[in-house]
């Protein structure tokens, strides 16, 4: 039915578009030039009227009919039935009648719960002819409204452009959305998890041990649900990460800015844009596969015990993955301090050494350091290396032999497989993820104000 | 030495056309603009400008660079609009209809106002949908040999068409200068518009090429009332009839070109004449 | 002083030192560079090449050459569907290598083939029942530890309680290689089998059409949102608090760690939704809403690369600001958006965290028949991969890696052409 009525609305859409076409032919033919829009802007202003609202009015439909059945019904049945009942038992009860209206029988019902789901049909196939109707009888009065409207003054055109402009600030309060769903998602359900562990627990709390809090008999919150050895991990690997891509990066754009000629650069680039382009899969098996078991056998060579899922493996590899990342925004940094700084180094004398120490990295300082700060908050945010690499229990230790975990890996780990959203263990995840969203936006808010000042300053 | 050859061009031009300087104050008075003021922001740039612009004729408004000259004429067809925090005071009729009436919509406005731009700015297309462009969305064409007719005789009342009939379907970028210029004003003129609007349109050309367009001008007069900002005093002696000369936001001085270069009034405008400022 | 004093002044040891010293500093950062540089190529180099060297075997798979007699005992000629097919492939071996009678080692020799042989088997007969009563002739790829075996990643040398193929079991695949049997075309079932337990017979069928529908959802939902907000931000928007709310929130959203759009996904989506887990349909959405600040970034920067001469040509033609940008400014920048949207896109394919949250780490047999349909998608199904256990997934996970890969370097390819031939300079 609603399929037919999506149908009908894009034909009505079309007819009024022809019909408003016409009409706007009509007044061109008798009016000239002194008609103030284009044919196709009539047609168009009359299909958005006729389309648009209809839209609307049928998807609030769908969503309010079921509801307003669901009252209807509740309404009818006898009062013996709903005495003393809770909401569970009533949407149970709601659901009984319709899967015997629906012909899902598996018991005889009761004759209240028959007659019930006989007045449900009657008043689905009501709600549904009414639906068409009303929806009809709209598109009909919009067509009939906006087609009175045209005249060869009419500006048709700016009618359809405010239509264009509105769907235009819908777009981009998309993003907004976007944020905010996030925020709400993350606080409704870390709500929940604070009213079953409460959140100094969580914070503070030196043991993690979510798994066994999904028996029954467990008490939640009695000290399994304490975060402070996940926070540990995820410092130390990106600790690693951060060790092993900074001077890495750094050094590249040193050289690749002062040393490096046009040949080379044209080289080292799109080799630095391979490795960023590389998905974080990739690394993750890479660090299973290849620098784990390296590392283990380079540990048991000297005689240190490593585990197989050790810290160094999961950080090295994130830190390959940052380089780009961070040589990408040093370049930037130093490039944009003046020329004539630089200029006015070497004409002392220094050397390109001297110039680069002394003077462009200190002035490129800041947008370094927010260069820095936004590849720190890429390596606490990145999942499938730690999730693939790194170990799943969480111990406190900052051994970089050793298997540390992470939040993210604790957030795949309880989030992969069934989920009920009434237990600590889920709503856990929820509750790292609120943590991981607002320190990665306190670093990443912080990177972008040092660099944008540090632009502004010489813009 | 220029301004020799200009004045004895421009007289000889007044014997050519026959227009004789006392005839141009019988001619129909198209724009009005009394007391406009433009503000930027806390900037003012215009202090109250009044003028009348007459039918049929060239009007060119001149001064140093910064004087507010281009901003005026940006006024007319309310091509500042588009610049955030502008703001416009005074009032501006066209035909006694004034341009900022909130209820006049400003693109029919336009396309009674056209406008050529210092630099040649031909949409990246091709000659033809240049020119077709203007009659596309004001719906002047009614089906496809409307709209040739119209796009040959705009070219050819640019002076254009014996250049590019051949590859009508060539992009309008790959044209040389001057030759983009007259397809702006081809692009212009496909409008039907009454007035035409021209900021400074041959500080973008050369010698050669600034001569065909100011002969251009000069015949485009017969049909449309021209104003022509311009940074060269000769320019403005070789083809107006009537010369305003602003000067830091004012107007300074306005009247029959000749007056206005031979007999100025103000001292300022005698300054700038004689070379002394701008 | 005079010139000549200066000229013949002798060089200090002190100075020359200093010099040196200098010098040694320049060198030294110059070496720094290099080798930071060469540190970044050689992981990289070491990366590719343990993947191709892992990967390359995943592309060819050992099939045996095996006659099976379709028995009438075994095939009922009017209900080929219901035969015993199980014995139809045990004969068959059985015949391959006659002189092992005992039922155990005839099962153990029906294992050299892959376990769907019976399928394969019965799938060639219902499309030919004509074969009934003779001989069907098939290519049946081998069992993992066969192909392995053959491809050398078993070592013979290896004794025989560490392997995991017994001497007997070799003695029969030599056997077969005698009889020619043996052959080890292109693996097209890499490409044209959906995910399976075992792995000489999984492909990425499955994963490739999941990301194909995810990324088509992200993009049908991205680009045209991702535009007209960039246009509306760009052209329109008055410059107020508002929209630098919404200009730093972009930025912001941008530089938000992928799982918390997982998380986003799995709350909202399928939560409050009801929407049906692993669908690549909540997979695009999700995509959707991380490629959404790239697309409106780059959409912004193409914009901004038309020259205002256009636009005020336009205007001045007496085109409206809408008309101005639909006809003329959106037109000239669509390369460069189109260049930003496929970069964001394979960005967006190679985007694996929010997609396990949702459910697409499922193990799922058949490609998805629409966007609703559970499925995998090509970085999941490499996670899944390189999690089991089977000699031959970890082959078959670097191969799936080396696709992968071969479709982001085919779509930078595509954007780097696009950028090259149509991207206009003003």
């Amino acid at each position: 039915m609603v399929g037919y009525l999506l149908l009908a609305i894009v034909v009505f859409a079309l007819v009024a578009f022809w019909v408003g076409r016409s009409a706007g032919d009509r007044f061109v033919t008798a009016g000239g030039a002194s008609v103030h829009s284009l044919p196709g802007y009539h047609g168009a202003f009359v299909a958005v009227w006729v389309g648009i609202p209809a839209l609307v009015l049928l998807l609030l439909w769908i969503m309010a009919q079921g509801p307003v059945i669901d009252g209807l019904l509740l309404g009818t049945l006898p009062a013996t039935l709903l005495d003393g009942a809770s909401n569970a038992d009533r949407s149970l009860l709601l659901s009984e009648i319709k899967n015997v209206a629906a012909g899902r029988i598996f018991a005889e019902p009761t004759p209240e719960i028959a007659a019930a789901a006989q007045s449900l049909l009657r008043w689905q196939q009501i709600a549904d002819w009414l639906m068409v109707v009303v929806v009809i009888a709209v598109m009909l009065l919009a067509m009939f409204f906006a087609y009175s409207r045209l005249a060869p003054r009419f500006r048709a055109r700016h009618g359809v452009e405010r239509f264009t402009t509105f769907i235009m600030i819908a777009c981009s309060v998309a993003a907004i959305l976007t944020t905010m769903g996030i925020i709400a998602s993350l606080v409704y359900e870390s709500i929940e998890f604070f009213s079953m562990v409460p959140v100094h627990e969580f914070l503070f709390g030196l043991r993690w041990e979510p798994q066994i809090a999904i028996r029954a008999d467990q008490v939640a919150g009695n000290g399994a649900f304490g975060a402070v050895p996940v926070f540990l991990g995820t410092i130390v690997i990106a600790t690693i990460a951060m060790l092993v891509a900074t001077p890495i990066g750094l050094f590249t754009a040193i050289y690749l800015t002062e040393y490096a000629n046009d040949r080379v650069r044209n080289i080292v680039k799109p080799i630095m844009e391979i490795l960023a382009g590389v998905p974080t899969v990739v690394y993750g098996f890479f660090a299973v596969l290849t620098v784990a078991p390296a590392i283990r056998s380079a540990g048991s060579l000297m005689g240190l015990a490593t585990s197989p899922n050790s810290a160094l493996a999961a950080g090295g590899v994130m830190g390959i993955m940052i380089i780009p990342f961070i040589s990408s925004l040093a370049d930037d940094a130093i490039r944009s301090v003046p020329r004539s700084l630089r200029d006015g180094s070497m004409a002392m004398g220094a050397t390109r050494a001297e110039t680069m120490t002394k003077v462009l990295l200190p002035a490129a300082l800041p947008g370094i350091m927010g260069g820095i700060l936004l590849a720190l908050s890429r390596a606490i945010g990145e999942t499938m290396i730690v999730v693939m690499a790194a170990g799943l229990i969480a111990t406190l230790n900052i051994n970089p032999l050793d298997s540390v975990t992470t939040v993210t890996v604790q957030i795949v780990t309880l989030l992969i497989g069934d989920t009920a959203f009434d237990n600590p263990k889920t709503l856990a995840a929820f509750a790292l993820g609120l943590v991981l969203f607002l320190v990665t936006l306190g670093l990443n808010v912080i990177a972008l104000t040092i660099v944008r000042r540090y632009r502004e300053q010489y813009d | 030495m220029d301004m020799v050859a200009g004045k004895v061009k421009m007289t000889q031009q007044s014997v050519n056309t026959a227009m004789d300087p006392s005839d141009m104050l019988e001619r129909p008075i198209r724009l009005t603009a009394r007391d406009v003021t433009v503000h930027y922001g806390a900037k003012q740039a215009l202090h109250g400008i009044s003028i009348d612009i007459p039918d049929r004729a060239v009007t060119s408004f001149i001064g140093p660079s910064g004087c507010g000259k281009s901003t005026f004429l940006r006024c007319i067809n309310r091509m500042n609009d588009t610049i955030e925090g502008a703001k416009v005071g005074g009032t501006i009729k066209l035909d006694g209809e004034d341009v900022y009436d909130p209820n006049l919509d400003v693109v029919e406005l336009r396309a009674r106002i056209g406008m050529v731009f210092q630099k040649p700015n031909p949409f990246p297309k091709s000659i033809y949908e240049n020119v077709a462009y203007g009659p596309r969305i004001h719906g002047l064409a009614r089906g496809k040999t409307d709209l040739d007719e119209i796009v040959v005789s705009s070219l050819r009342k640019a002076g254009l068409f014996e250049e590019v009939k051949d590859r009508l379907n060539e992009p309008g970028t790959g044209l040389s200068g001057g030759q983009q210029q007259r397809l702006c004003i081809a692009r212009a003129i496909a409008v039907g518009p009454e007035v035409i609007l021209m900021d400074e349109p041959c500080s973008a050309l050369d010698p050669i090429a600034t001569a065909i367009i100011e002969e251009l001008i000069d015949e485009l007069r017969e049909n449309y009332t021209i104003v022509i900002v311009t940074h060269s005093m000769q320019q403005a002696a070789r083809v107006s009839q009537r010369t305003a000369f602003f000067h830091l936001g004012n107007l300074i001085e306005e009247g029959v070109t000749e007056d206005i270069f031979t007999n100025p009034v103000n001292k300022q405008t005698q300054d700038y004449i004689m070379g002394r400022i701008g | 002083m005079s010139e000549a004093t200066v000229s013949t002044r002798p060089i200090s040891q002190d100075r020359i030192r200093l010099r040196n010293r200098r010098n040694a500093a320049d060198f030294r950062l110059r070496a720094y560079g290099i080798a930071a540089i060469g540190t970044a190529i050689g992981l990289l180099a070491i990366l590719l090449f343990t993947l191709v060297i892992g990967g390359y075997s995943a592309f060819v798979q050992t099939h045996i050459r095996v006659d099976f007699p379709i028995a009438a005992e075994n095939v009922d000629p009017a209900n080929p569907a219901e035969g015993n097919w199980r014995a139809v492939v045990s004969d068959a071996m059985a015949t391959l290598l006659p002189g092992s009678q005992s039922p155990a080692e005839t099962r153990q020799i029906a294992q050299i083939l892959t376990s769907n042989t019976q399928f394969f088997v019965r799938n060639a007969v219902l499309a030919n029942p004509d074969v009934i009563g003779g001989t069907l002739t098939l290519d049946v790829p081998a069992a993992d530890i066969f192909d392995q075996l053959n491809k050398g990643n078993i070592s013979r040398d290896t004794p025989e309680a560490n392997r995991r193929v017994s001497d007997q079991q070799i003695g029969w695949f030599d056997t077969l290689v005698e009889q020619g049997r043996i052959s080890t075309p292109f693996n097209w079932g890499l490409f044209f089998n959906a995910d399976s337990r075992f792995p000489e017979i999984a492909g990425l069928a499955g994963a490739i059409t999941g990301s194909f529908y995810a990324l088509l959802v992200c993009f049908v939902i991205s680009f045209p949102v991702g535009i007209a907000a960039a246009i509306y931000l760009e052209e329109f928007a008055p410059k107020n608090r508002w929209t630098d709310i919404i200009e730093v929130n972009i930025n912001n959203l941008a530089a938000v760690p992928s799982i918390v759009f997982g998380l986003l996904g799995l709350a909202v989506f399928l939560q409050i939704f009801g929407l049906p887990r692993s669908a690549p349909l909540v997979g695009g959405l999700v995509l959707a809403l991380m490629t959404l600040p790239t697309i409106i970034i780059v959409t912004r920067n193409a914009l901004k690369a038309v020259p205002p001469s256009i636009r005020e040509a336009g205007y001045g033609m007496g085109a409206s600001p809408q008309q101005v940008i639909w006809h003329h400014v959106l037109p000239l920048s669509l390369p460069g958006i189109l260049t930003g949207t496929i970069i964001g896109l394979a960005q967006a394919l190679g985007e694996t965290a929010p997609l396990l949250l949702i459910g697409m780490n499922a193990f799922i047999t058949s490609p998805p028949g629409g966007v609703m349909e559970a499925s995998t998608a090509l970085p999941t199904q490499i996670y899944i991969w390189a999690d089991s256990p089977e000699r031959g997934f970890v082959s078959r996970t670097s191969a799936g890696i080396l696709v992968l890969l071969g479709f982001l370097l085919l779509m930078n390819a595509i954007a780097i052409f696009l950028r090259q031939r149509l991207e206009r300079r003003w």
